[in-house]
């Protein structure tokens, strides 16, 4: 059973992983991606970076891409946390993890989860930096990244 | 209708959300972003790049030709930028 959740509080990772494979002996593999806000951003260094979010459709449109996740590749189970709120340079943002019997099937799918959460979620962040607050603009290269998985 | 603003949308129209009533001229998004312009500079600041516009109807990623009715919940933001 997937666990998604969508919060303001920091998350364990350690808890988030040992809980994913508890009691557990079919699973093989554990893949995972922790991101995290880092203190430059375009040549500029920045002071907190605020997440917004759309409350409802993000629980609903990553739930919609586990799903996905879990029909291409053969997952024992999926963790994907991703927090909203103000939060400073070193702070977790997101955790993906996913477990299956061969590790193929988690690299893959937690990348496939990250591509996925760049640019379909719906979340927004806006940047503090000494200049003033900036909204972060899309980069093409996340929707190259997120493209590569297009089923076909 | 209610109406809900993200992102730079949200901060250049001013407000997060409003209820509006749409006229029965208007049938999709293309539409609505059309008569949101009429109401004001501070709309066709934040709805003038249709090219850098989302829009979600009823909490679904859609795009400029979805289909509105009486009771959506229709979105309006930017490129979506997690993770």
């Amino acid at each position: 059973m997937p666990t998604i959740r969508v919060q303001s509080e920091d998350f364990d990772v350690g808890a988030e992983l040992a809980r994913l494979t508890a009691g557990k002996t079919n699973v093989g593999g554990l893949g995972c991606f922790v991101g995290l806000v880092r203190d430059m951003a375009a040549n500029e260094k920045i002071a907190a970076m605020t997440l917004e979010h759309y409350p409802g459709m993000t629980e609903r449109a990553i739930e919609k891409i586990v799903a996905e996740a879990c029909a291409r590749w053969p997952l024992d189970d999926v963790t994907v946390i991703h927090r909203y709120g103000r939060l400073e340079p070193g702070a977790r943002i997101v955790l993906v993890a996913t477990t299956s019997s061969h590790r193929e099937a988690c690299l893959a799918s937690v990348h496939f989860l990250i591509d996925w959460l760049k640019t379909k979620a719906p979340f927004w962040k806006l940047e503090d930096t000494a200049s003033g607050a900036k909204w972060v603009a899309a980069r093409e290269e996340d929707d190259k990244a997120a493209e590569r998985w297009k089923a076909g | 209708m209610q109406l809900l603003y993200f992102g730079w949308v949200k901060q250049r129209i001013g407000i997060d959300k409003e209820t509006v009533a749409l006229p029965a001229h208007v049938t999709d998004v293309r539409g609505l972003i059309g008569w949101l312009n009429a109401r004001g500079p501070k709309y066709q600041d934040a709805l003038k790049n249709l090219g850098s516009l989302r829009v979600a109807v009823n909490q679904e990623l859609t795009d400029l030709d979805a289909k509105l009715r009486d009771g959506d919940e229709v979105a309006l933001f930017p490129p979506m930028t997690g993770g």
